[in-house]
C-alpha cells in the first residue's frame, strides 16, 4: 500500500464519513468512530457488517476495497489510510 | 428436390402454477443444539444469518423421498392424477448419487408414467430454472402438464463441524404442478450467471463437502440480486408496485432484507410480504422458494391469485427469477 498523501482534512473527511457509514450499518454512534478502534474488538462490528461498510464505502469515496483487502483492514484508522491511498 | 420442412406444434398461449406442496422433514435442530458439537451460538447464528432453528432429514428421507412427498400435495392439490402429468423437472445439487438423475425416481414413486424426465442442477437457484424450463416446454407445445420439484438433502453434503456452513444448510422438499392457461400467470425468466465467481460456493471431489466464501457471497447477493428481482418485474410488464410477496432463496436473513430494501426503493409497495421462512427452515437452496410460499400462504400472508416476485442465487454463482401469480 502506498503511503498516505492526503491532509488532515481529507482524512477528518473521511473519518466523518466512515462513521456515518458505520452508524447506518452497525448502530453505532459515529462520534465512536475514532481511528484507534478495532472494527471487531471495539465496535462489535462482524464480517458481514464489514462488507456493507465496505460496499457504502467504495460508492462514497470512489475507492475499490475487494475482501481480501477488507481482511486487512482491522482498525477505523486502516480503512482510513486505505481510503486515502487508493481514492479516486 | 425441396428442403424438408419442420413442423412444430402450436402451444399454449400461457402457463400457470396449478398447485403447490411441500415436505419438512421432522426433526428441528436448534442452535442450542448446534452449540453442543461446535464453536457457536444462539445470538451469534440468529445475528449472522437469521436462524433460530431448521430441519434435518431423518435416515429414510431422501432427495427422493422428500421430493415425491412434496409433489403428491402438489398434484392433489392440482386436483389432477399423476397420469396426467408428461414431463418431471428436478431441481437439485445434492442427489446422493448422479445416476440415475432424481425426476425419473420420482415419477416412479408418484405413479407418472413415461415423462419426459430431466434434473437441473443451478444450485440454489434451480427452482426458478426449473419454473422456467416447464412454462417453455408448455408454450412451444412440448408439454402439457408438468411436475418442478425442488428437493435437496444439504446436510448429506456439509461439515456437520463447519461453522461456515453447518449452521445455515438443511434439507427439506417443495414442489408445482405447471399447466397450460390462456393468459400468462407465470412471466419471463430472467437468468444469468456469474463465472468470476465460481469457486465461492463448491464442492470438491467425490467426498468433499460444502465451502463457502461467506463475505464473497454476501457482497454479490445484496448488491447484485435486487436489481434481478427488479429485472424479473420489468420482463413481465409487472409495476413494482402490484407486487404482493417477495420470495427470494432462503440464503440469510440479511441478505433477504437487503433485496427487499432495494426491490422497495425502486417502487414496491413498503408494506410487501417478504419471505424468511429461513428463520425456521435454514437454508434449503432449490427447495426453499416453494417452501417458503406454501408457509405464506398458511399464514394467510398471501393468498391464490396475489403477484409473488420470485428471485433465487447460488453456486456457480448463478441466478434466475420470475414473476407468478400465487397458486
Amino acid at each position: 500500500m502506498s503511503p498516505p498523501k492526503g491532509n488532515i482534512v481529507s482524512n477528518e473527511d473521511i473519518i466523518a464519513g466512515l462513521g456515518e457509514i458505520v452508524e447506518e450499518v452497525a448502530g453505532v454512534a459515529a462520534a465512536d468512530v475514532t481511528p484507534e478502534k478495532s472494527f471487531t474488538d471495539d465496535l462489535d462490528i462482524d464480517s458481514l457488517s464489514m462488507v456493507e461498510i465496505a460496499v457504502q464505502a467504495e460508492d462514497k469515496f470512489g475507492v475499490k476495497i475487494p475482501d481480501d483487502e477488507l481482511a486487512n483492514l482491522k482498525t477505523v484508522g486502516d480503512a482510513v489510510a486505505y481510503i486515502e491511498a487508493n481514492k479516486a | 428436390m425441396s428442403p424438408t420442412k419442420i413442423t412444430r406444434p402450436v402451444g399454449s398461449a400461457g402457463s400457470r402454477i396449478s398447485g403447490l406442496g411441500h415436505f419438512r422433514p421432522d426433526t428441528v435442530v436448534t442452535n442450542d443444539d448446534l452449540g453442543q458439537i461446535m464453536d457457536t451460538n444462539d445470538e451469534w447464528i440468529r445475528s449472522r444469518v437469521g436462524i433460530a432453528e431448521r430441519r434435518f432429514a431423518g435416515e429414510d428421507d431422501t432427495v427422493i423421498s422428500m421430493g415425491a412427498r412434496a409433489s403428491a400435495k402438489a398434484i392433489a392439490e392440482a386436483g389432477i392424477s399423476p397420469t396426467d402429468i408428461d414431463t418431471v423437472i428436478v431441481a437439485t445439487c445434492t442427489l446422493e448419487s448422479p445416476v440415475p438423475h432424481a425426476a425419473t425416481q420420482i415419477a416412479g414413486a408418484l405413479g407418472i408414467h413415461a415423462p419426459g424426465s430431466f434434473d437441473i442442477n443451478a444450485a440454489c437457484a434451480g427452482f426458478c430454472y426449473g419454473v422456467a424450463a416447464a412454462d417453455q416446454a408448455i408454450r412451444a407445445g412440448s408439454s402439457s402438464t408438468v411436475l418442478v420439484v425442488g428437493s435437496e438433502r444439504l446436510t448429506a453434503w456439509t461439515d456437520p463441524k463447519d461453522r461456515a456452513t453447518a449452521i445455515i444448510f438443511a434439507d427439506g422438499a417443495g414442489a408445482v404442478v405447471i399447466t397450460g392457461s390462456d393468459e400468462s400467470e407465470i412471466g419471463p425468466v430472467v437468468w444469468g450467471s456469474d463465472e468470476t465467481h465460481i469457486d465461492a460456493i463448491r464442492i470438491e471431489g467425490r467426498n468433499g463437502t460444502f465451502f463457502q466464501e461467506g463475505q464473497t457471497v454476501f457482497r454479490w447477493a445484496t448488491t447484485r440480486i435486487g436489481l434481478v428481482a427488479i429485472r424479473a418485474a420489468q420482463a413481465a410488464g409487472v409495476d413494482l408496485a402490484d407486487v404482493d410477496a417477495l420470495v427470494t432463496h432462503q440464503a440469510n436473513l440479511r441478505i433477504i432484507d437487503a433485496i427487499a430494501k432495494k426491490v422497495i426503493a425502486a417502487g414496491a409497495r413498503p408494506d410487501i410480504k417478504v419471505a424468511r421462512d429461513i428463520v425456521t427452515s435454514g437454508n434449503t437452496s432449490s427447495a426453499s422458494i416453494p417452501l417458503a410460499l406454501d408457509r405464506m400462504r398458511a399464514a394467510g400472508e398471501v393468498s391464490s391469485g396475489d403477484v409473488v416476485l420470485s428471485v433465487a442465487f447460488g453456486a456457480g454463482l448463478t441466478y434466475a427469477g420470475q414473476v407468478f401469480l400465487c397458486p
